[in-house]
């Protein structure tokens, strides 16, 4: 399993998701920095968190212009796994990987809590090793993850099923009041119509063991490798 | 040549920030503020070219404003 974390100016997840990928999954995993133009060979690409570029402008708005997007994009086009965590999910949806838009949080503050996730499909190369349905718990850490799209967007993404996380009660409920930052129907984590792009606001690098409060994070992890060696 | 580029959110698209612009705003006694939209405003110093409005709308879709939530308008003067 072969795992590039991309670091951009500002990055700050990179290097946790580089131990989680390295000691606690055992990848060959290693970080690319934003300047390079090409891709080792991969099996996995992930955009960490942090404030790419100081996230000026708007969060991933300078970062899509980066000399490593277009290799990345390119790794997405032939099926490549890419996921985007945090400021990764901003570029991804700057970049026109995905579709819409991270806004500033509903409440003006910058959140830092477990949340209470609802598994929505177990079918993607990100969620196999979930139930469709679970309810689980992840960190969230950001100023701007207040998903926005239009109306026809998301029909789109619900028809197509390409929702995989919502924020929800403990109880697995979607209301209102388990919505921390706004977003549009509580969505929390996306995919592209190939589902092999994933952006998500929530951090499961955070949570992948258990002297860190939790582990489901790492069954994401667990997911990607399944997914990738049930295909070598 | 100067660019002036105002970059505005969509109609529809919620503005936290200027509703809470708004409530500071009544609460300093200006209660007929009845709604702000917040949003961005580039000065833009170039070169005196040709087709200078054309090329700064082009900037402004692909880097200064996003489509998805923000509208923009691009004023050029000499």
């Amino acid at each position: 399993m072969r795992c590039g974390i991309v670091t951009f100016p500002g990055s700050n997840c990179d290097h946790d998701c580089l131990h989680v990928a390295q000691s606690v999954m055992g990848w060959d995993a290693r970080l690319i920095w934003h300047k390079e133009k090409k891709l080792p060979p991969l099996d996995l690409v992930i955009l960490p968190g942090g404030f790419s570029y100081g996230d000026y402008l708007r969060c991933g708005a300078i970062a899509r212009f980066a000399s490593i997007l277009p290799a990345v994009q390119k790794f997405a086009a032939k099926g490549g796994l890419v996921l985007g965590i945090c400021n990764g999910f901003q570029i991804l949806t700057e970049a026109g990987m995905l579709p819409g838009k991270l806004m500033r949080n509903r409440s003006l503050r910058f959140i830092c809590e477990y949340v209470n996730l609802k598994v929505e499909h177990a079918d993607s190369p990100f969620t196999s090793r979930f139930q469709g349905g679970e309810t689980i718990q992840i960190p969230i850490a950001h100023m701007e993850g207040n998903y926005f799209a239009d109306t026809d967007t998301l029909k789109r993404l619900e028809d197509e099923g390409r929702v995989l996380f919502r924020y929800c009660a403990p109880d697995g409920e979607i209301n209102a009041a388990a919505n921390p930052n706004g977003s549009q129907r509580n969505i929390a984590g996306i995919s592209n119509e190939s589902k092999n792009v994933l952006g998500m606001m929530p951090h499961p690098e955070r949570c992948s063991e258990s002297i860190l409060g939790g582990e489901h994070g790492r069954r994401l992890f667990e997911s990607i490798q399944s997914w990738v060696e049930e295909r070598v | 040549m100067k660019a002036r580029v105002f970059v505005t959110l969509k109609t529809g698209v919620l503005d936290p920030q200027g509703q809470a612009v708004m409530h500071a705003a009544a609460s300093l006694g200006y209660e007929e503020v009845k709604g702000v939209r917040q949003g961005k405003y580039f000065e833009i110093e170039l070169d005196s070219v040709e087709n200078a409005e054309e090329r700064m709308k082009k900037l402004s879709d692909q880097l200064l404003a996003n489509p998805i939530i923000e509208d923009f308008r691009v004023e050029v003067e000499d």
